[in-house]
């Protein structure tokens, strides 16, 4: 059809066109993600414009004009114009470890590290084996021991000065360690076929999830010692770890029911054919499939349960929000720098969360390995 | 013989054995109730006895004794004068009122931000992928104080409040704003927009009636919503067009007259709002990636419109996967609501905690905080399951 080949007669290819310039490189990528069309270009625009308008202030408040001593005539002369992160470098002994005694304080800071050390260790797979669970045991004594003293020359601390981030560490380990096992049982019980089990399931989850936290930290704080026998008392530390964890155990539980019902009738049966009782077969069988598919949502959990340990802060345990208040709120000099001492804290808060839940994303593709296809 | 062992395993397994599944179930059972119910029994009987040594009255008849102390905003008429239950409901109308605006703030910022996420430009995906793992990642009880002392810090007092908006003030003192002035001329507009409403549901059966008898597609929502506009404006000419307006002034010492929020109730507000849009995000967002494409692009081929697409293949079926746990989070905004008592806005929990100082009746005030909570709790559950059953497909 060409001239070139109508020409010769022999068939001459056309040489292919060059790709289009715009859909290639940095230029095809902008076209593609930044002006796509008038609404695009237009939000384009108006976050760039924003971002502009807001980002140098910020920097300029958080970097620039900051004051990183601890110097409080330095950090009152800004007078607002730049963040004074002199008041963490002043008061981060009291923020991190709450009312500790300031000389023993390396001990909550040990404890603090082992049980970092630990998590870190556990969520290592190559670790993964049953001398982890040894390793817990042996890790929380030691914690106690070191957070407690009394033995081993260490000077005794009452629990009532515990504080700050070894005290939010060991509220949101003990109480998701404990309410795991609860949780499982109770979304079991929930589908058993004994109907009292179920009821006393069914009426303990429906009845703590219809309720907030706080009240139910009420009741371990106020209604507790009304429960005992007298002369008995519990430490309120104990009665609000209770709390938090038939809390954070009626939610989980429905996270695992959820994980109950995906699994098909068909392996029940396969089971009961090969004769395993009941325990084998959820043992065996169905929890390691079941457990498996909510592993996004047992994590959404734990990290709800790392977060809602800031709660008890109310009834007066102060751990990292706690201690905030408790390191400003009384010092005149400092009590204008709240909100630097916050963001520190909610910063360490953010950490955590984030790490959490980058660690379940990995964990959901690795255990994912039996359902992937080549 | 072989009678016997014929008979043998039937009857043996009726019988009550240790054995028989029937019988241990049966077992297992009258266990776990006794084990509770001797629970029960050991800690009402102690808190009976504590209770009664140490002197503490119980019961409800401090209700109707006066409460003597004020409350700082109520949406009914109080002072320190009234009975204990007049403060449990003005608390309890705050509490409400609370997760009433934060709800619909949380669904709306939520779902934006959710779509956003799915947006084809990069710095609309990122913004909001930014807000979702700022705000998800901290707690809100962090996030209420910070912005309780945002507002704290940032406002002008009184004196100098900030005028925004003609008729709006922004200060220490909280937030005013113009509210019109209540005429009976309103009640006509309100019986206009009652007759626009049922003359718009009336239109669209009609359209629906006739898209079934001959297929024939007519516009429903904009013409329903023409018919609502017109019918509040028809009543609102007839009632004589009132216009007057309760404008808040500012004086030298406050800001006087039109409607007012307190600044705790400003930040407890929106610090729930934001944190629960978070998730509403992550929620609309999955919703929408449930539908699989196909279903789009069977769409497409059938020649529906854009709008169409959404309207009638995309919402129906992410509407079903976000509903749900949509429900979980107003209820869990609704819950969080008690963190007032932190920020000291006086919601139902506040309340409860002041009368419990004053009084000492733990166990009665901790059990009208859980009961008023778990009715709120299942019946907004029981609305949301009848929602989810229409909503759900429809099997035969």
């Amino acid at each position: 059809m060409s001239a070139a080949a109508s020409a010769t007669g022999i068939f001459e290819p056309v040489a292919a066109r060059p790709a289009p310039v715009v859909s290639r490189g940095v230029l095809g990528w902008a076209r593609r993600n930044l002006f796509a069309g008038p609404g695009s270009i237009l939000a384009t625009l108006t976050i760039v414009a924003a971002l502009f308008y807001y980002v140098p202030g910020f920097i300029e408040w958080a970097v620039f004009n900051a004051v990183a001593r601890p110097d409080n005539a330095a950090c009152r002369a800004l007078d607002g114009n730049g963040a004074c992160w002199g008041v963490i470098a002043e008061k981060y002994r009291l923020i991190l470890f709450g009312r500790y005694p300031f000389e023993e304080q390396w001990r909550p800071l040990a404890a603090t590290v082992l049980m970092l050390a630990m998590l870190v260790a556990s969520c290592t797979r190559p670790l993964w084996s049953r001398w982890l669970v040894l390793a817990w045991v042996i890790v929380f004594a030691a914690f106690f021991m070191l957070m407690r003293g009394g033995a081993f020359g260490l000077s005794e601390v009452e629990t009532d000065r515990w504080g700050g981030l070894p005290l939010t560490l060991l509220l949101s380990t003990i109480g998701i360690a404990a309410a795991f096992p609860l949780a499982v049982l109770v979304a079991l019980g929930r589908r058993s076929n004994l109907p009292a089990i179920r009821t006393i399931c069914i009426v303990y989850v429906e009845l703590i999830r219809g309720v907030p936290l706080i009240s139910v930290l009420f009741m371990a704080s106020f209604m507790f010692p009304l429960f005992m026998p007298q002369g008995v008392t519990i430490n309120v530390l104990v009665r609000v770890l209770v709390g938090i964890t038939l809390f954070a155990a009626a939610y989980l539980a429905e996270v695992v029911r959820g994980g109950l019902q995906a699994i098909p009738n068909g392996q029940h049966e396969a089971a009961a054919s090969l004769g395993l009782s009941y325990w084998q077969t959820q043992r065996k069988i169905i929890l390691p499939q079941a457990l498996r598919l909510v592993v996004p949502s047992i994590m959404n959990s734990f990290i709800s349960t790392f977060k809602d340990t800031s709660l008890v802060t109310i009834v007066s345990l102060y751990e990292l929000t706690g201690s905030v208040t408790l390191a400003l709120a009384g010092d005149s000099n400092w009590r204008s720098f709240f909100i630097e001492a916050y963001l520190f804290i909610a910063a360490i808060y953010w950490i955590f969360c984030f790490a959490m839940s980058r660690y379940s994303q990995w964990v959901e593709q690795h255990l994912n390995v039996g359902h992937r296809r080549a | 013989m072989a009678d016997n062992n014929a008979l043998g395993p039937s009857v043996r397994r009726r019988s009550w054995s240790w054995r028989s599944k029937a019988f241990r179930g049966v077992i297992y059972q009258v266990l776990a109730v006794s084990v509770i119910a001797l629970a029960v029994w050991f800690l009402t009987s102690n808190t009976l006895t504590n209770l009664r040594i140490r002197g503490i009255q119980s019961g409800f008849d401090f209700l109707s004794q006066p409460a003597g102390f004020g409350i700082g905003e109520s949406v009914i008429a109080f002072d320190s004068s009234n009975p204990y239950w007049k403060a449990f409901l003005v608390g309890l109308t705050n509490t409400i009122r609370v997760a009433i605006i934060g709800v619909l703030i949380a669904t709306v910022l939520g779902t934006a931000i959710g779509i956003g996420r799915l947006a084809r430009n990069f710095l609309v995906r990122a913004v909001c992928t930014a807000y979702v793992e700022l705000f998800r990642n901290i707690p809100v009880l962090l996030q209420l104080l910070m912005w309780y002392l945002l507002l704290n810090e940032l406002l002008p007092p009184v004196s100098e409040a900030l005028n925004p908006a003609p008729g709006m003030y922004l200060s220490k003192g909280g937030f005013a704003f113009p509210v019109p002035v209540w005429v009976p001329g309103y009640a006509l507009m309100l019986a206009g927009a009652i007759a626009g409403v049922t003359a718009a549901w009336l239109y669209r059966r009609r359209a629906a009636a006739q898209f079934a008898a001959t297929g024939h597609v007519r516009a429903v929502f904009w013409p329903s919503l023409a018919i609502i506009v017109v019918g509040i404006a028809a009543g609102w000419f007839a009632g004589g067009a009132p216009t007057a307006l309760d404008l808040p002034e500012r004086t030298p010492f406050n800001v006087r007259g039109g409607g007012s929020v307190t600044p705790e109730f400003l930040a407890l507000t929106l610090g729930l709002a934001i944190y629960t849009a978070a998730f509403i995000a992550e929620i609309v967002r999955s919703g929408i990636q449930a539908v699989p494409w196909g279903q789009i692009e069977a769409a497409s081929s059938l020649g529906l419109t854009r709008n169409r697409q959404l309207q009638l293949v995309l919402l129906p079926q992410a509407l079903r996967v976000i509903i749900p746990p949509l429900t979980n989070q107003y209820l869990n905004l609704t819950k969080n609501s008690s963190l007032a008592v932190a920020i000291g806005y006086p919601d139902l929990v506040s309340i409860s905690n002041t009368t419990l100082n004053q009084t000492g009746r733990a166990v009665e005030c901790i059990t009208i905080i859980m009961a008023v909570y778990l009715t709120l709790s299942l019946s907004t559950a029981a609305l949301m399951n009848w929602y989810n059953a229409r909503a759900a497909i429809k099997e035969r």
